[in-house]
């Protein structure tokens, strides 16, 4: 992919040039630059964790708004699994799925049932043989672009299964068109409902060039207040609609849920994007060699946490728990869908592979002497620079700075505390 | 290595295993950053975090130095530890002389060294009994 198309952005109106993005950057792919933020597109990873911690909201995040959607189509909502655990006193997943028919949709297709699928893909894939342990999921995208950038040799470990969501829009649309023969594959859209910026950025940087399944992305805030008007929770006999995604995909949403049901192998699962990058350290150093699959997830805890869901993260957890009562383990495993024999020897069909390559795409070609020569100039700058990494000057520690100044990024004069202490 | 070489030094801090670790994950930003090959940063990652616990292990921790040039990066671990009294032994998979408590926190399970010849691409050990070990790892990149 050439062209990384990010969702995240700033809004140089509301930004104030502080420093709080810039030092919770967790790839430190944030400067200041003349006053505002500045994102450096080649490193970021859209995980949202400057949305989340702004205090001027603005960082933002761009995505469809629900009036740019074509209703003259045949609309399919795709409800992530995260939407489920939105709401108080949900008692039932069906109100759900009938407020998003009320609301205009002609169909539904959840994302959580792609997920019992790609589940079952994921096993065929770990039986197959001569797969490196531990495989790694790449259903957060957050993860996959992090690992593409800064882990070169966890590439290969990623599930090669396309992810959720995009499986949801393909599946979607094949029932769609068998379900309606007179309407062509032009008259259908389908409808993402997105807890995160980093989904967006996904699908829409994969839309160049490439087959898309996804041809909408909304964010979960703006349905959840439309959906929120058209719940009905007194009528009898109930929602016609139902849900048909049972625990386990509703169990996606949050951290463990994926992993727990592969039901097969020793697992780790784990959250929060620093404690990712650690597990992802470990894991290249050749720890964690006698597991057999990690979870990863940006957010905690998992996709509920995601900076375009409306309710606290741990709250929708706890939703979600008490809707499992309710919910009951529902067999969707590939075989409804697929022929099995398909699959001898964990061969998963093309058709269900990411088109995206998971490999290494460092950030630019360096050229190995021009870049030691300028580390090894930034080095001896850092030494004479105050090491408060205050992130005054734009850069986010006095190392990054050094180095910006060895880049003729930054000048030498931005540093203030050394301006400082030289006027002293 | 002549003094044209990038140098990078790091404490390897004896008091913890939190810490352990923490200068081969950063060797590994550095070389990523220049733009050393995947293959090389993995071999050097591994085999870096096993001398790093080997430190802690048995020495309380010592001093890891990076000198990276344009086709050679060696990697020095210094210690000021009990030393090794038998090389030979210790190059053999399975040997340890970890203690139990080691052990028990899945340390020791006498494939220190053994990895780190096999994920370098020349190891040179000097140790003197009661004096310390000091041990080398090159990388020829061309």
């Amino acid at each position: 992919m050439a062209v990384y198309t990010h969702s995240v952005f700033v809004d140089h109106e509301k930004c104030t040039g502080c420093t709080t993005c810039l030092r919770r950057c967790p790839v430190e792919a944030i400067r200041i630059r003349n006053g505002r933020s500045v994102i450096n597109p080649n490193q970021c990873i859209d995980c949202g964790e400057c949305i989340r911690v702004c205090n001027h909201h603005a960082k933002k995040a761009s995505y469809d708004k629900l009036s740019d959607l074509d209703y003259s189509k045949y609309l399919i909502a795709l409800p992530a699994p995260s939407l489920f655990g939105q709401f108080n006193h949900l008692d039932e997943a069906d109100f759900v799925i009938q407020g998003l028919r009320d609301m205009g949709f002609s169909d539904v297709y959840e994302v959580a049932k792609a997920a019992e699928y790609v589940t079952d893909l994921t096993r065929i894939y770990m039986s197959s043989p001569g797969v490196v342990r531990p495989v790694i999921s790449s259903a957060c995208p957050v993860v996959v672009r992090l690992i593409k950038l800064r882990f070169p040799t966890l590439c290969e470990q990623l599930v090669p299964v396309m992810p959720p969501y995009e499986l949801a829009g393909k599946l979607a649309r094949e029932r769609a068109l068998k379900a309606h023969p007179e309407l062509s594959p032009d008259d259908m859209k389908t409808v993402f409902i997105s807890p995160c910026p980093a989904k967006v950025s996904w699908a829409k940087s994969v839309m160049e060039g490439q087959t898309v399944y996804v041809d909408y992305i909304t964010s979960m805030n703006d349905v959840y207040m439309e959906l929120l008007k058209h719940m009905k929770h007194d009528v009898d006999p109930g929602p016609e609609a139902a849900c048909e995604a049972g625990s386990v995909g509703l169990r996606w949403a949050t951290t463990g849920g994926e992993a727990a049901s592969l039901m097969n192998e020793g697992y780790l699962s784990a959250d929060g994007i620093d404690n990712v990058i650690k597990v992802l350290d470990d894991l290249e150093s050749g720890m964690l060699t006698d597991i057999g699959f990690v979870e990863l997830n940006a957010c905690s805890p998992g996709c509920v946490g995601g900076v375009l869901a409306p309710t606290n993260g741990y709250v929708a957890r706890l939703h979600l728990q008490n809707l499992q009562k309710t919910v009951v383990v529902k067999p969707n495993d590939i075989s409804h869908i697929e022929n099995v024999e398909r699959f001898s020897g964990g061969v998963i069909p093309e058709e269900y592979i990411e088109a995206e390559a998971f490999t290494y795409m460092p950030d630019g070609a360096p050229n190995m002497l021009a870049m030691m020569l300028a580390m090894k100039k930034a080095e001896a700058l850092a030494d004479k620079l105050p090491k408060k990494d205050c992130g005054a000057c734009g850069s986010p520690t006095c190392k990054a700075f050094a180095l910006d100044v060895v880049n003729g990024e930054a000048r030498i004069e931005d540093c203030v505390v050394r301006n400082q202490m030289e006027s002293l | 290595m002549n003094s044209e070489a990038l140098h990078y030094h790091f404490d390897v801090d004896g008091a913890s295993f939190a810490n352990a670790g923490r200068a081969s994950v950063e060797t590994k930003k550095l070389l990523r950053q220049i733009g050393v090959s995947p293959d090389v940063i993995r071999r050097i990652s591994v085999a870096m975090y096993e001398g790093e616990i080997n430190m802690v292990i048995h020495a309380h921790g010592g001093d890891a130095d990076v000198y990276i040039t344009e086709d050679t990066i060696l990697i020095t671990l210094k210690d000021v530890g009990p030393g090794i009294r038998n090389v030979e032994d210790a190059m053999k998979e399975g040997f340890s002389t970890a203690p139990e408590n080691i052990r028990a926190l899945g340390f020791g399970a006498g494939m220190g060294l053994p990895n780190m010849k096999r994920y370098s691409d020349d190891m040179h050990i000097d140790t003197k009994v009661g004096v310390g070990t000091s041990i080398e790892l090159w990388y020829h990149l061309k």
